[in-house]
């Protein structure tokens, strides 16, 4: 109450007070936010403008008004089924990839610090070779008979060989199955720093509290002590998970058949690179934008339970 | 001066302590939980390791193995053939390979150490100060985050154009440093050191300068050392998009990536094996990078025994 009774002159004026202190502070973020602002946020600003627009790179840009968003929602089926299984896939790999990438941090915590290092450079890899590895996808799941996993379940006495590449019933679920291979990224890493940075002398006051085992111990010392750690995994959780679309390309080509594991970026990339409507493609990033914005939301007031 | 001293020397205790102290007073460990955890472990290494043995395994194969059918995971008669091709066909480059290399190499040195130094010094008064636009500046970062760069190349090639740096190394040093992703690492890292040895150090007079570099830095060194592994990583690996911008100046990554899939004339069917190669060395670059920080970063932050 007491600060909305001081009159704006007064509030300008402390305002300008701690903006003097704060001299130094803003001269040491003023040379990356500089950048910032030029690379990040002016093209980010411009591409929200082109979503009003029918920019398509050659001709100069008209402004639409909201024809672009329009046409998404109501005469776009495939942009429909893009959301459908952005969400079945975001569904799955974002809880299943952030809670595998933070038990499997937890439990590397608990081995030998060697042991750890290699563990960890073990479940980072795929993440890091990248591209390299979606041919191993390609040969695990391929459609013919001697495909890795077809030859298994044969072994085990299944007849015809599933068609895991082309089945519009399964290519949805061997995306899911590489993606959360390859969710293990910068999230998983975060995570291995962040626990070995929680208080040992905790561990110790909890052991004399009362806390029985690792598992009250994770819920009550490790996890609290940890949010920042855990808002960052989340949101690159969300990023990554929402803007899965690379690993279907790779797999099944682009488009993929009958749309089965079309995605949001996939849309995006059509007409971003493919088809060169850049207002269209804006206009469907805006949207990927706003879908990720409100996750964050939602995953931010789940996290401030933790430990509660 | 004194009491910073004290309190870092009392922090190196700390760390010493803790990393020689052979054992540390934990909540119990039951001998069912220590076998669950380790199998699970066990199990996931060998599932995230999979792909990466294949990789390697394949570049191992002569070419009548590469062909066989039904394909087989290891390698029977292991030769260095692909790699003596992939490096045969590097040397017969027109423009030689020590350029692209150089290329390469200038780019990812200057581009992570320069983000590393910028971005920690955006992080550190966004994280532990509050000023006018401070806010601001930590939900932007957080957003910027969250926006699909596909539809950004474009202003930000008219940004590079009208700055001068086309076909220069520039337009792919510059963009990057304001890389969100490592200041939003760093900054999420620094949010847990406690006030205290800020508080402390500014009552000896040291400035923000001198802290951010003789406290924060040393302290954050694991989410330093991750957020460089992540940078360097995607300097290195950048072969196509950023590449618009410099037409006249490719690296290692966007050669080697034409080689391998086959782009270059002479190279014909083997390029099944000199691709296989190219990818074991593209990985092992960031591996070695990996290795050599994770043993850098023995253990970790200053916030044994001083809570707010």
């Amino acid at each position: 109450m007491a600060a909305s009774k001081i009159s704006f002159k007064r509030r300008a004026q402390l305002t300008l007070r701690d903006m003097k202190r704060g001299i130094p502070l803003y001269i040491m973020i003023a040379p990356f936010m500089l950048l910032f602002f030029v690379f990040v946020v002016y093209p980010v600003l411009k591409a929200i403008w082109f979503s009003f627009t029918d920019f398509n790179v050659l001709e100069k840009a008209n402004f639409v008004g909201l024809r672009n968003y329009q046409k998404l929602f109501l005469d776009d089926t495939n942009f429909i089924t893009a959301i459908k299984n952005t969400f079945i896939i975001a569904v799955i790999v974002g809880p299943g990839g952030y809670i595998m990438s933070f038990l499997l941090a937890w439990m590397i915590n608990e081995l030998p610090h060697k042991v750890g290092t290699v563990l960890t450079v073990i479940f980072y890899a795929p993440s890091m070779a990248g591209t390299a590895v979606i041919s191993v996808f390609t040969q695990i799941f391929s459609n013919d008979s001697n495909g890795y996993l077809n030859a298994f379940l044969r072994s085990l006495g299944m007849n015809d060989p599933i068609l895991w590449l082309s089945d519009k019933e399964f290519i949805i679920v061997v995306v899911i199955l590489a993606s959360l291979w390859m969710s293990m990224g910068v999230g998983f890493l975060s995570f291995v720093a962040g626990i070995k940075g929680v208080d040992e002398a905790q561990y110790e006051a909890g052991a004399i509290d009362g806390i029985r085992n690792r598992w009250q111990e994770l819920w009550y010392i490790t996890l609290p002590n940890m949010k920042p750690q855990l808002l960052f995994g989340a949101v690159m959780t969300i990023t990554g998970s929402l803007s899965v679309g690379s690993i279907g390309d790779s797999l099944v080509g682009f488009p993929s058949p009958n749309y089965a594991s079309h995605t949001i970026v996939n849309h995006l990339n059509d007409y971003g690179s493919i088809r060169m409507e850049m207002g269209y493609a804006s206009a469907i990033a805006v949207i990927l934008f706003l879908i990720m914005i409100v996750c964050n939301g939602l995953i931010q007031k789940l996290l401030r339970k933790v430990g509660t | 001066m004194e009491t910073i001293k004290r309190l870092y020397q009392n922090y190196l205790n700390k760390k010493k302590s803790k990393d020689f102290t052979p054992f540390v007073k934990k909540s119990q460990r039951s001998f069912w939980g220590n076998v669950i955890l380790g199998l699970f472990l066990l199990v996931m290494a060998l599932a995230f390791f999979f792909p990466v043995v294949y990789m390697v395994s394949q570049s191992l194969k002569p070419m009548n193995e590469l062909f066989v059918f039904p394909p087989k995971i290891f390698v029977t008669n292991p030769t260095f053939d692909n790699y003596r091709d992939f490096a045969n066909v590097l040397a017969n480059t027109v423009v030689p390979m020590s350029r692209s290399l150089f290329n390469s190499l200038f780019v990812v040195v200057i581009g992570s150490v320069g983000h590393i130094v910028l971005a920690s010094l955006c992080a550190y008064p966004l994280a532990k100060y509050k000023f006018p636009g401070s806010k601001f500046f930590n939900q932007i970062i957080v957003y910027s985050l969250m926006f699909n760069s596909a539809v950004t190349m474009i202003p930000n090639f008219l940004t590079i154009a009208g700055l001068g740096m086309l076909d220069t190394q520039w337009a792919i040093i510059i963009p990057g440093f304001a890389s969100t992703l490592g200041l939003y690492l760093m900054k999420n890292f620094m949010e847990q050191i406690p006030d205290s040895l800020m508080e402390a150090a500014q009552i000896d007079g040291a400035g923000y300068l001198r802290i951010h570099f003789t406290i924060v830095m040393p302290v954050v060194k694991p989410a330093l050392v991750t957020a460089f592994i992540m940078v360097f990583q995607s300097f290195w690996t950048n072969t196509g998009d950023k590449f618009i911008y410099t037409e006249a100046q490719k690296g290692f990554a966007y050669v080697v990536g034409q080689v391998a899939s086959g782009k270059v004339a002479g190279v014909g069917t083997s390029y099944v094996g000199i691709s296989s190669a190219s990818s074991v060395i593209m990985f092992a670059v960031p591996l070695i990078v990996f290795l050599i920080m994770q043993n850098n970063v023995v253990s970790t932050m200053a916030t044994s025994g001083m809570k707010e």
